[in-house]
């Protein structure tokens, strides 16, 4: 088991109440308050659990497998006194663990080099490195637009049925930054809720990419217990960290539901009956989530960096829904896959306008990238909002009434989404550069406000 | 006399906590808890039981660790040294916590119970006395003064309910904790303390009357706010809150800015203390970072903390207020400040106000907000100084109907409207034009200052965005056709005043900051066209063919125009439209 046994020293079995994820001990002095315990239920199975509360008369423990079978007489409750711990070691790469840390691909247990709490410490901020250096991911409308860069936390907003999982996946194995040979890259990847169907595409996409060795799954699936969703990704997080920071790898951790999680959340909320917020998601959900996002970045002093792709499936496509919405006041951007483009066969459908890369400036640019990129990816921006607008028009005075220029605006936005969202293989970010500008070159000049006269005519060709 | 009592904890949850036995404990005392010493506050008493929020992370304390009440309530430390720094919540400084190398995860990693000096003790100051043996001295007047920064002299004050005659001088070199004088015997040290959550005092408050200069042409010219003033700044999440502030923190005309990162991200705050120490204040010439203070209490960081962050800025500020200096607190954002009141309200298991809020979230935000103003100082010879507070708001789901923006926008004298359909489309700064609104009256500044006729030249602007939108209205509808000849002028220089004059690239070195006289520059020079244009409204002139003027164009790009030849650029930029237009 890679989440360690502590020594486990006193014994409970005062276990007062028993309900959902819960469970109170009572006399439960010298509890330590977030501490990591082991129930023994009474068929002799052994369960971890964490304590939320303590006061004078006992502690309130979630239990990550679920109560189910526990009883009040019989059940055990063993404290050790200790947080959370995950071995952590080099081995661990290409293995496949189960959402509590334990090996579920029939090899040997993990050797751990240390044991890290999975909780973490928040990252000082002072000592932080911004990040700068470019991710080429080969996708157009992410390179060219909301271009990722190392230690960056960038969500999918995605609805269910769209392929944001693919999009992860694609990024995974085609991701490639300057002329780097990619053997100090890996992926870490927590699998919360997820099908089997899905879990299974993405072992099959990094096995095929001939990755897997490179890689540390984290898998907590759908009939998976509710509850170990949420130790799951501190697990993949505690073992990014380790990569990154102490072995010197550049590592992108992909978290996959994030909205399966929160409802965990939601559900020890409710059973410790807390005052709900929106739609009964607990008030803490935003610092709940920010102890995950926040745990991506570089560090002044360290050669490595976590990269976080986290994936949230928003429910009925509502950005305003509590998960994607806490979750884009702390990520640093978002990437936004829109349904209509999917139902038109556009691939990768990601809606551009809604999408954002906060950290995009410091990346691109003429060492990194190309001088035009940002003025060229202001300017697509800005006409494809137009085309974007006068499509609406169009469905009302019908495209008879439009100018010229009108025209030519929705063209550019046709053209837009067919030739430079949609694509098929992977794009260096040169000839994404290219192809928006051979959709430019439909407009005259002064239609290019947002970029230089000397770079138009530079690039004019 | 303080007396520390102890006592032990009894109950834990999250950032709450109970304990028994602290029978002298005063509400808002600071308590110390475990064996790590953990910083924690009273918020509450009971004859039995006294609650606690802790400013650390809470896990591994137990039922019966210890908790020692301090006697004090919680306090910053304020004296020359701060400038230029990053402090957390409770004032700890963040780059010295990061360069302690003990501890088993190295130094990136904040610990707990680390107890470290806000202000460096070792360094020296050189003194300059203003003061002399004799001299009869009261609260508020200047002791001594020493240069903190290369721009900015910090001015020694004698401390809020101190008076006498001056006994003795101390040495003409100072560290932070060494007298400066002794007063009536008693010494005063360089270095005093103030508790947080108390205003610090003034003799005058002020009408605020002249604007705090931002070189961004929507705020200064449409939407100014005054010194000594508070805005407030909500938008949903990708519509530039933190963009803004930070442009706010780079070019706003004040002596000292404290940025109070709160409950915001990591990354945002690597990128300030990387680029502030290399960008030079406009004002000085100095790096922008000698006039900066940070306190940063990240989304990760300890909850309790964040609530104190507020209060740690806005006392520092007032700080250097009562110095005679104008301030500019920019806290991003007063959401997360609001929801670290409520988190630490559920686990008291209050009764919720709106939206789980604690039902003293109003009172909380107007104590905050009031503690702007411009003032007279404290002293026998009165300083003005100024505190100017910039509050962002995060609405869940950008609505604004929400408890923190409604309460702020009751409180703040300028509502700059984040609106998300502007930034999709990329139109930054993403300020609603005929949403916002300044009310302090400033036109007289910036007439007496700028142009006689700036105040029309704004009401103009105004008027023709207002006339646009709904024009916009119509013309989604029903097309362009419709509009009449005159509406075609409207329509167009709206437009020409949208892309053109209020959108702004923070990212483009000439254009991220806009002097006032060049603003005036650019907004007379559409005022021209829009007259010219609308003078040939009734000669039958086809106006669509002004769409193709090649004034356009170098309208267009005003904004790369540098500042000190904008007065040239622009009259003759107005000759060429006079002549274009009139040849239509």
């Amino acid at each position: 088991m890679m989440l360690r046994r502590g020594l486990h020293t006193t014994e409970l079995q005062t276990v007062s109440y028993v309900s959902g994820p819960l469970i109170f001990a009572d006399r439960a002095d010298g509890v330590h308050l977030g501490e990591v315990v082991e129930v023994v239920a009474p068929d002799g199975e052994i369960r971890r659990g964490q304590v939320l509360e303590v006061d004078r008369d006992r502690a309130v423990i979630e239990v990550y497998a679920g109560t189910r079978g526990l009883d009040l007489a019989t059940t055990r409750v063993r404290l050790g006194g200790d947080a959370a711990r995950l071995g952590v070691g080099r081995d661990v790469l290409g293995r496949m663990l189960d959402g509590s840390g334990t090996p579920i691909d029939g090899g040997p247990p993990v050797m751990p080099e240390a044991f890290w709490e999975v909780n973490g410490l928040p990252i000082n901020p002072a000592a932080r490195a911004y990040p700068r250096e470019f991710i080429e991911t080969g996708v157009s409308a992410i390179d060219g637009l909301n271009t990722l860069v190392r230690g960056q936390k960038l969500p999918i907003f995605s609805g269910f049925g769209l392929p944001a999982g693919e999009l992860a996946a694609q990024i995974a194995t085609e991701a490639r930054v300057g002329d780097s040979s990619g053997e100090d890259f890996v992926v870490v990847f927590a699998a919360m809720g997820i099908t089997h169907r899905e879990a299974a595409f993405f072992r099959t996409t990094l096995e095929d990419s001939g990755q897997l060795h490179r890689t540390v799954l984290f898998m907590n699936l759908a009939d998976d217990p509710t509850i170990e969703r949420l130790l799951t990704p501190r697990l993949a997080l505690t073992t990014a960290e380790y990569l990154a920071f102490q072995q010197d790898f550049h590592v992108l951790a992909i978290l996959t539901d994030m909205t399966n999680y929160c409802e965990a959340l939601r559900e020890v909320a409710t059973a410790r009956e807390e005052v709900p917020g929106r739609r009964g998601y607990p008030g803490y959900m935003y610092t709940d989530l920010a102890s995950l996002y926040e745990r991506a970045g570089r560090l002044h002093g360290h050669a490595g960096s976590v990269t976080q792709l986290i994936i949230v499936s928003m429910p009925d496509d509502d950005i305003t829904h509590p998960i994607p919405d806490l979750s884009g006041y702390i990520t640093e951007g978002q990437i936004v896959l829109s349904r209509e483009l999917h139902r038109q066969g556009i691939s990768p459908p990601i809606d551009v306008l809604p999408s954002l890369s906060r950290l995009m400036n410091a990346g691109i640019g003429e060492d990194k990238t190309r001088r035009d990129h940002r003025q060229v990816a202001d300017q697509l921006y800005a006409l494809y909002a137009g085309g974007r607008d006068l499509r609406r028009l169009v469905t009302i005075i019908g495209e008879a009434s439009l100018s010229e220029s009108d025209r030519r605006y929705l063209a550019f936005a046709e053209a837009f989404e067919k030739r430079f969202v949609n694509q098929e293989g992977r794009r260096s970010i040169i000839e994404t550069l290219d192809i928006a500008w051979q959709l430019l070159s439909s407009f005259p000049d002064e239609d290019l406000k947002r970029i230089d006269p000397g770079l138009i005519a530079a690039h004019r060709t | 006399m303080i007396v520390e009592s102890s006592g032990t904890l009894t109950r834990l949850a999250g950032p709450v906590a109970e304990a028994a036995g602290l029978r002298d404990a005063r509400l808002y005392n600071v308590v110390r808890v475990g064996r790590r010493r953990l910083i924690g506050e009273v918020i509450r008493l009971h004859v039995d039981r006294t609650v606690i929020q802790i400013y650390e992370d809470t896990s591994g304390l137990q039922v019966g660790s210890s908790v020692i009440d301090t006697g004090e309530p919680l306090t910053v430390e304020l004296g020359p040294g701060l400038l230029g720094r990053v402090f957390d919540g409770v004032q700890r400084p963040l780059p010295a916590l990061a360069a302690d190398e003990s501890g088993p995860f190295g130094r990136p990693f904040i610990r707990r119970g680390i107890e470290l000096p806000s202000i460096d003790r070792d360094r020296s100051w050189d003194i300059t006395f203003c003061v002399k043996e004799g001299d009869r001295v009261t609260s508020g007047d200047v002791l001594a003064t020493t240069p903190e920064t290369s721009a900015l002299d910090h001015r020694i004050l004698v401390p809020v309910g101190v008076s006498g005659r001056i006994t003795s001088l101390g040495k003409a070199t100072a560290q932070a904790e060494d007298p400066v004088v002794w007063i009536d015997g008693a010494p005063v040290p360089m270095t005093t303390r103030w508790p947080v959550r108390r205003r610090r005092p003034a003799s005058l408050r002020l009408d605020p009357s002249a604007p705090l200069i931002t070189g961004q042409r929507v705020v200064d010219t449409l939407f100014p706010l005054a010194r000594g003033g508070s805005a407030t700044i909500p938008g949903g999440f990708g519509t530039g809150k933190t963009v803004h502030e930070q442009t706010l923190a780079k070019w706003a005309d004040a002596d000292v800015i404290v940025y109070v990162a709160c409950g915001e991200r990591g990354n945002e705050l690597a990128q300030v203390l990387e680029e502030f120490p290399n960008l030079e204040d406009p004002r000085t010439g100095a790096p922008l970072m000698e006039r900066t203070i940070l306190i940063a209490n990240t989304s990760n960081m300890p909850v309790a903390a964040r609530e104190a962050s507020i209060y740690t800025g806005i006392t520092i500020a007032e700080y250097y207020r009562d110095q005679g200096y104008d301030v500019a607190l920019l806290a991003d954002s007063t959401s997360r400040w609001g929801e670290a009141l409520r988190e630490v309200s559920s686990r008291l298991e209050e009764m919720p106000g709106e939206e789980g809020y604690p039902a003293y979230l109003p009172s909380r935000l107007s104590e905050f907000y009031e503690r702007a103003g411009a003032v007279m100082s404290l002293g026998s010879e009165p300083r003005a100084g100024s505190v100017s507070v910039v509050g962002a708001v995060s609405p869940p789901g950008g609505d604004f109907s929400e408890p923190v923006t409604q309460y702020s926008l009751r409180l703040a004298g300028t509502f700059w409207s984040l609106d998300g359909d502007l930034a999709r489309r990329r139109h930054f700064p993403a300020i609603h034009w005929t949403r916002s609104y300044s009310l302090y009256d400033l036109g007289a500044w910036f007439d007496e200052s700028v142009a006689d006729d700036w105040t029309e030249q704004r009401g103009w602007a105004l008027e023709v965005l207002g006339q646009e939108e709904e024009l916009q209205n119509i013309v989604q509808l029903l097309g362009i056709d419709v509009l009449a000849p005159n509406e075609r002028v409207t329509f167009q220089t709206g437009r020409i005043l949208r892309e053109d004059f209020m959108q702004q690239s923070a990212f483009d070195e000439i254009d991220a900051f806009c002097p006032l006289g060049k603003q005036y520059w650019m907004l007379r020079v559409i005022h021209r066209f829009h007259e010219q244009l609308f003078g040939k409204v009734d000669e039958s002139t086809d106006i669509d063919r002004a769409t193709s003027l090649g004034v356009l164009a170098d309208i267009a790009r005003m904004r790369s125009w540098p500042p000190d030849e904008a007065e040239a650029r622009g009259r003759d930029l107005i000759a060429r439209i006079d002549q274009e237009v009139g040849s239509l």
